[in-house]
């Protein structure tokens, strides 16, 4: 790829996998308890979809990358003091709903819009990065919808790997691998940008934080979060009839006094059953 | 005015047959034809259909459309998405029904876009009510936390059914009727080249299987003399699921030791990560050794119904109401007491192994 890629990386904040969710009812439908007092982390999936990106843009000169997040500007703010430190890019915030229960067409025209938003961004060298599910709404459909009102046609959802064939080509074709049923991957090659991937887990380990990419960073997410336009999140037609957590709690026998051959025994005779 | 209803199965890449998870769909679909009075339509995509549509000539429906061809093998956005827009289209359909295969959770959520409609994916279950026939889903949102039941307004209304959720159709096979659809060109810029899978003996991922069984980073930390143990983990975490034809899933901690340069099990990978990051996997029974069973991994248990764990702690996450035995044991001791117990069995039952999916 002769010029590099323009990355649109779209992620945004969840709840921390350690906090209790308990659901409450709002006027405008369920919502979690105390949400805005729940620490919060950039989505997993969105993580590492980031951190392909600017992998990726490490080693395609002329690349550059973009975070287009969607949530509320407070959350927004405490979770880039973290990721800011970690990888390179220009944060694009829209100030509306992070929850997971709200519709992922309406989450999916903000996203859109946001990205034709960019300005300077050449679609010709397009990719568009998100995580293939949320851990909030997890519907696997949110980056499918923003592809479709891209115009996107070439969509990989549950990519592990993107592969460019050959740095020197100015069309920037790339093989992806993308996960299937029974733990394996198609391998797809694409002509080139534009295109779409739904990151799964990557084989990249989280970056380390360093101080000097976050004062660069900063620099730019400050001011864009200053300037976030605040929207609503319409909910499109979706209607909750009831949310609650799971009642199943077991009563756990607690086996101390057994031998590892007696143990064995018994898991045996509960896996022949 | 009746509804019409479209069941929407494409054919496995590996042949020409309807993958399992289509039948419990098309039993689904068939259910609630009956109950709403509706006009049931199959749509059909793969490179050769025939077959499929013989085995459900008997669900009651009056159309098979189809869209079949070369370019239909693989699984491809740009095809695929075309196919299913064209069947949707020619269907008039008020609800489509789906199976959550890896080949439609791509592509259905942008058909639905492309249809003004809407989609909603891993739903578990799919119910009209009896009074108004009105149409209600239930699925899981923050990973597996919280089950909520919703409706939509917007028609079509695409639904992914996930696996396992409903009982599989059955039905004489017959000769059938085949409508095949045309479509206008679209983009080929993607191309499928294959399937990249693990050696047939290196596969540990098999959503078959009766049994999941889970590793936690336990074992690669150090034992009861200081050291650790890892090539003897691998060797007996591999026995055991020759011997019991097992599925292996890992906690986040473990397959992330792999990404942190430290001692890691060789065949574990992300693909096997069991929880609010990784798979929520289906299988009857689950046994956990050297996990913690704390929340975040736990939530990828939720639809394993019976489950034992071996752990050191008897105060950890499983002992709190997350499995139904807790056996507070060395796992290593364990396992290899286990696998001695298996391997007869496994050696003199042709059936031990299961298929891989």
């Amino acid at each position: 790829m002769t010029n590099g890629y323009h990355i649109v990386v779209c992620g945004s904040v969840v709840p921390d996998p350690l906090q209790t969710l308990e659901p409450v009812s709002t006027p405008t439908g369920p919502a979690l308890k105390n949400e805005m007092m729940l620490p919060a982390v950039l989505d997993p999936w969105a993580a590492h979809a980031l951190y392909e990106a600017a992998n990726l843009a490490s080693k395609v000169a002329g690349s550059k990358v973009w975070l287009v997040s969607v949530g509320p500007k407070a959350k927004l703010q405490q979770v880039m003091m973290t990721i800011a430190q970690r990888v390179s890019f220009e944060l694009v915030p829209v100030d509306a709903s992070a929850s997971g229960f709200a519709d992922s067409h309406s989450t999916a025209a903000l996203l859109a819009e946001a990205i034709q938003s960019i300005p300077g961004l050449d679609r010709a060298r397009l990719l568009v990065f998100g995580g293939w599910e949320s851990a909030s709404r997890g519907a696997g459909a949110t980056m499918q919808l923003v592809g479709e009102r891209l115009g996107i046609l070439d969509q990989f959802q549950g990519v592990d790997q993107l592969r460019v064939l050959d740095d020197a080509q100015p069309d920037g074709s790339f093989e992806v691998l993308e996960r299937i049923e029974g733990g394996r991957h198609q391998v797809s090659v694409c002509a080139g940008p534009p295109a779409l991937l739904g990151w799964a887990t990557g084989n990249l380990p989280e970056p380390r934080n360093n101080p000097q990419i976050g004062m660069a960073n900063m620099r730019t997410v400050m001011p864009a979060l200053q300037k976030a336009k605040s929207l609503p999140l319409p909910a499109g037609g979706l209607h909750f009839l009831s949310a609650s957590p799971p009642k199943q709690q077991r009563q756990t026998r607690v086996v101390k006094d057994l031998s590892p051959a007696q143990i064995a025994q018994e898991i045996a005779e509960w896996i022949g059953k | 005015m009746s509804q019409n209803i479209l069941f929407l199965a494409h054919v496995s890449e590996a042949g020409n047959a309807l993958p399992k998870a289509s039948y419990e769909v098309l039993g689904a679909a068939v259910k609630l034809t009956k109950q709403l009075g509706a006009n049931l339509t199959i749509g059909l995509i793969g490179e050769d259909v025939a077959a499929a549509a013989e085995t459900i000539a008997a669900a009651g429906t009056e159309r098979i459309l189809a869209v079949s061809g070369p370019d239909f093998a693989t699984a491809r956005y740009a095809s695929d998405a075309a196919a299913a827009e064209a069947i949707c289209r020619s269907a008039a359909a008020d609800l489509i029904l789906a199976p959550a295969s890896s080949r439609f959770m791509r592509v259905l959520p942008g058909v639905a876009h492309r249809l003004n409609g809407c989609a909603d994916t891993h739903v578990t279950s799919l119910e009209a009510d009896a009074v108004n026939g009105e149409l209600r889903a239930a699925r899981w949102y923050y990973r597996q936390r919280i089950e909520t039941v919703i409706r939509r307004d917007a028609r079509p209304w695409i639904v992914l059914l996930e696996p396992g959720c409903e009982a599989a159709w059955t039905g004489m096979p017959g000769p059938v009727k085949i409508e095949k659809l045309s479509l206008p060109k679209f983009a080929t810029r993607t191309t499928v080249t294959g399937i990249r899978a693990p050696q047939s003996d290196a596969q540990t991922i098999r959503p078959d299987a009766d049994l999941l069984f889970v590793a936690g980073a336990g074992w690669t930390k150090k034992q009861s003399d200081g050291k650790t143990h890892v090539p003897e983990a691998e060797k007996l975490i591999l026995d055991f699921l020759r011997a019991a034809g097992s599925s292996l899933g890992g906690s986040k901690s473990l397959v992330d030791q792999s990404g942190e340069s430290q001692a890691v099990l060789r065949f574990m990978t992300h693909l096997n990560q069991v929880g609010q990051t990784g798979s929520t996997p289906r299988h009857p029974k689950g046994l956990s050794m050297c996990c913690h069973g704390e929340e975040p991994h736990v939530v990828g248990w939720r639809f394993i119904n019976e489950r034992r764990a071996v752990n050191l702690d008897p105060n950890c996450g499983w002992a709190r109401g997350k499995a139904d035995v807790l056996y507070v044991a060395d796992a290593f001791e364990v396992l290899a007491n286990l696998n001695a117990r298996l391997t007869p069995v496994a050696q003199s039952s042709p059936e031990a192994m299961p298929q891989e999916a």
